[in-house]
């Protein structure tokens, strides 16, 4: 079987950065992703992005790809990641398609939604469950929702949903909100929406599609009829399938500056890491420095052993 | 012949943008149904997905969810 120098896994701002650092140093690699353009593609609008005074996240995510296009680089999408792992000088990848083996790997594959885990979560996924307003929240329209969390991402999901859906419950675990005061003032004027703190969501119940959820409110348990669940409960970094690999407490991957995990190898970028804070173009600035650390590290490894 | 190709989709959902920029790219001529306003074909989007999520292409019969780049291209021989 081929050993590549390097799989980068991921195809976000981080992984289409190092994308191209690794081709331009002429690296034997291979890109393993989901998708391209990550979480950036779900993104609004855009006005922090050097370069560019304002851009959707769409359009960017198309400029990434068209720069990585350009390189002629071997890109496997649609292919999840299923195991990770070191044994000897070898890392194994294995996805849901094929295995692959390289010297170096870095982890690039970001966050996603975090799920509610309760019954009836995975039943009703896009049958009245989702976890992006910005797509299916026009089909709501004129209908009773329940949007679940409070912080930004959850009122966001709340403001969109103000003009499309009839009634909307936020159900909030804490005992307020959490988002910006602008968000949370526009929503507590708004004539159609209720806020319910201190609520945790217990089940979601239907047939074909959702009728409502189950709730726990004010330590007492009661449904809710709603045919429409938006879940905005933050993020969970995409980082089970690595082993042995250094995880702080939110999971995420634990790098030091120059992007190496505890396992001389494996590095990480991103929002996957623990990297403070999550932007794009912190993300591919990271992409870019897990690249040459990768190109430093083959170097180095090449011509001592 | 070209087969007809329906696509189900609203304005501001990234993935929608990315098919139809897909289906432009490949010159696929297809007809865009906006649900957020055509309540009518988001009834029919939901009857013939069985789901409610967005965008979904009928590709003369074939639904496909999402944007599925391989299903796509394999039912429009791209």
């Amino acid at each position: 079987m081929q050993i590549y120098d390097l799989i980068i896994i991921g195809a976000g701002p981080a992984g289409i950065t190092a994308s191209i650092y690794a081709a331009r140093k002429k690296l034997n690699f291979l890109v393993i992703s989901l998708n391209i353009g990550g979480q950036a593609a779900w993104s609004g609008d855009i006005e922090n992005y050097t370069g560019y005074q304002f851009i959707t996240g769409p359009d960017l995510a198309q400029k990434f790809e068209e720069h990585i296009r350009k390189y002629g680089i071997e890109l496997k999408e649609n292919e999840a990641v299923l195991a990770l792992k070191k044994s000897g000088e070898t890392i194994f990848v294995k996805t849901n398609k094929a295995d692959y083996q390289a010297r170096c790997v870095i982890i690039a594959s970001g966050k996603k939604s975090k799920e509610l885990a309760v019954p009836g979560e995975n039943e009703f996924k896009n049958h009245g469950l989702t976890y992006c307003a910005t797509c299916d929240g026009p089909l709501f329209s004129g209908r009773d929702v329940a949007v679940i969390g409070g912080g930004n991402s959850a009122l966001d999901a709340a403001l969109q949903l103000i003009k499309i859906a009839r009634f909307i419950y936020i159900v909030n675990s804490a005992d307020q909100l959490l988002g910006d005061m602008v968000m949370r003032q526009k929503i507590e004027e708004a004539g159609n929406v209720k806020i319910l703190n201190n609520s945790q969501v217990l089940a979601v119940l239907g047939d074909k599609f959702v009728k409502a959820i189950k709730i726990k409110y004010g330590g007492i348990e009661k449904e809710l009829a709603v045919s429409g669940v938006f879940v905005e409960i933050g993020l969970f970094p995409n980082s089970e399938f690595v082993e042995g690999v250094e995880k702080n407490q939110k999971k995420e991957i634990v790098v030091n500056l120059h992007n190496q995990t505890n396992i001389p190898g494996i590095f990480a970028a991103g929002d996957v890491t623990d990297v403070p804070e999550k932007q794009i173009i912190i993300a591919a600035g990271e992409g870019s420095k897990a690249a040459l650390s990768v190109f430093r590290y083959l170097a180095k490894t090449r011509f001592s052993g | 012949m070209a087969k007809s190709v329906k696509v189900y989709s609203t304005p501001t959902c990234p993935w929608c943008l990315r098919v139809k920029g897909f289906l432009k790219e490949n010159n696929i001529e297809f007809k865009n149904f906006d649900v957020a306003v055509d309540s009518g074909a988001a009834d029919e989007m939901v009857k013939i997905s069985g789901q409610m999520g967005v965008p979904v292409l009928d590709i003369e019969g074939e639904i496909i969810v999402g944007f599925d780049k391989e299903k796509i291209k394999q039912s429009l021989n791209l």
